[in-house]
């Protein structure tokens, strides 16, 4: 199993990548239209319009910035145009990105106007395009692989067969030595004392409890009633769930049984602590906790669910994994592996598990994932507070 | 291979889950432990829908339940092995 390899571009720094893309990365909102001329232009380009960008500050700043540089960064990504709509902060994006060796440059569109700056973006752009089409994939052992996870649409067969078989893999995964990355800090709600006791470190626990413990501090001051018809949700009771802890031990199976956080990230924060399992502070939306952990540098995303979620990622390869065969019959082209047998008593999780990984590397090697084929390119930045 | 009625998560959880749409009271009912492959027999006492959980022993009240080889909450009411388990006869610890 440990001398299993993909195919990847090796980065200036050392990452390696699953995909090539050459992407037109607007600063703020008001630049999405001159990103998205640009890559109209330019074939081979990708522009990832967004709705944030202006006025912020303070923490909710300093993570648009963290987002959208950890982006650009991301080793799946070969080059950079960034467009804003002035220089600063457009040149601090182009500075955090440039940190990577990657080719980055940034225009911004005030005293040029829309036409002379995607003129100008648009001839780097088509540079860009013939430097990343030049690069060679090269053989990578599979722990180079930084893979993150995340469910939803989850259901009683979610807990049964898709989480515990991504459990699997991130239990194997972690034994090979590969970097992986789970959140979902308020879906924890009810499963907080197994997460912290699956901390490597005191610290770690700590820190993890400090993070979820600032979530439910909030949940306890907001609430009106016990929160029974809340969680488990009418629809989750309807399908078998009885008790929040119910509910949240299926979303944890994703972690396995084995394996162990060394560290707690900040929302889009690049693990920094070597290989193997981090948490990451984030929302329970897909969208947003996906566009954050491949800000921080994931580069594939396992996304196991039971009513069917459609979700992909404009730079991050999602593959996704039902047991649920109602989903696999209504809409199998969203569903890039079917575990459905383990409910039938035809497959074990360690099958299941072993499964995944051969998904994940032929989707490393550049097969494209359902979600990237239907074109589901979600991108959505995780605001703190109102702007200035 | 006989039909497989239900799965149970660990071996010493109370409960087991549906995964087929058809157990109604009185059947006679297979399920396998999947950390063990452990096979299990019993016959159901209530109709339990898909997703749903089956004792899988008598359970007196005040009694924890354990699925995932974890508390999933408190019994409030007797249950006999083989009886459905949900909301009225299970509540959460937390709240």
């Amino acid at each position: 199993m440990s001398n299993k390899t993909f195919m990847g571009y090796r980065r200036d720094n050392g990452r390696v990548g699953i995909r090539n893309h050459v992407v037109i990365l607007p600063l703020d909102d008001i630049s999405n239209a001159a990103c998205e001329s640009v890559a109209n232009n330019i074939k081979g380009t990708m522009a990832i319009p967004h709705a944030y960008g202006r006025l912020q500050f303070g923490a909710d700043l300093e993570l648009h910035f963290r987002t959208i540089i950890g982006t650009g960064a991301n080793p799946n990504v070969a080059a950079v145009v960034v467009i804003g709509i002035e220089e600063g902060w457009t040149k601090r994006v182009v500075d955090g990105i440039a940190a990577t060796g990657k080719p980055v440059a940034g225009f911004s569109i005030a005293r040029n106007g829309d036409i002379n700056t995607v003129a100008a973006a648009s001839r780097k752009a088509k540079e860009f395009v013939h430097y990343a089409t030049g690069l060679q994939r090269e053989e990578c052992p599979i722990n180079e692989l930084w893979v993150a996870t995340k469910c939803g649409e989850s259901d009683t067969t979610s807990g049964l067969s898709a989480n515990p078989t991504v459990g699997n893999f991130i239990d194997k995964m972690y034994e090979m030595g590969a970097t992986l990355c789970f959140g979902e800090t308020s879906e924890i709600t009810g499963a907080e004392h197994i997460v912290a006791g699956r901390a490597k470190t005191p610290e770690a626990a700590e820190k993890f409890m400090k993070t979820w413990s600032a979530y439910n501090d909030f949940i306890l001051r907001e609430k009106t009633d016990d929160l029974s018809d809340s969680q488990p949700t009418k629809g989750n009771i309807a399908g078998g769930l009885t008790t929040i802890e119910e509910k949240a031990l299926g979303n944890v199976q994703k972690i396995g049984k084995k394996a162990q956080y060394i560290d707690v990230l900040e929302p889009a924060e690049a693990p920094a602590k070597g290989p193997g399992l981090y948490f990451m502070d984030t929302s329970s939306a897909a969208a947003e906790c996906n566009t954050l952990q491949a800000a921080a540098g994931y580069v594939l995303h396992l996304f196991p669910t039971g009513q069917g979620n459609v979700i992909g990622n404009p730079i991050m390869p999602v593959i996704k994994i039902t047991g649920n065969p109602r989903s696999v019959r209504t809409m199998g082209e969203h569903i890039d592996l079917d575990v459905s047998a383990i409910l039938r008593h035809e497959m074990t999780l360690d099958q299941a598990g072993d499964a995944l990984i051969d998904e994940a590397i032929r989707a490393a090697n550049g097969r494209h994932t359902c979600a990237e084929v239907l074109g589901h390119v979600e991108f959505s930045l995780t605001k703190l507070y109102r702007s200035a | 291979m006989s039909e497989t009625h239900f799965l149970i998560h660990d071996k010493d959880d109370s409960v087991g889950v549906a995964v087929v749409e058809t157990i109604t009271a009185g059947m006679d009912v297979v399920g396998y432990k999947m950390d063990t492959d452990e096979k299990v027999t019993l016959k159901a006492l209530s109709d339990i829908p898909l997703g749903h959980k089956i004792a899988l022993r008598d359970l007196a009240e005040g009694d924890t339940l354990i699925k995932y080889n974890v508390d999933m909450g408190r019994v409030v009411a007797p249950i006999k092995a083989g009886e459905h388990v949900h909301v009225h006869n299970v509540k959460t610890k937390r709240w």
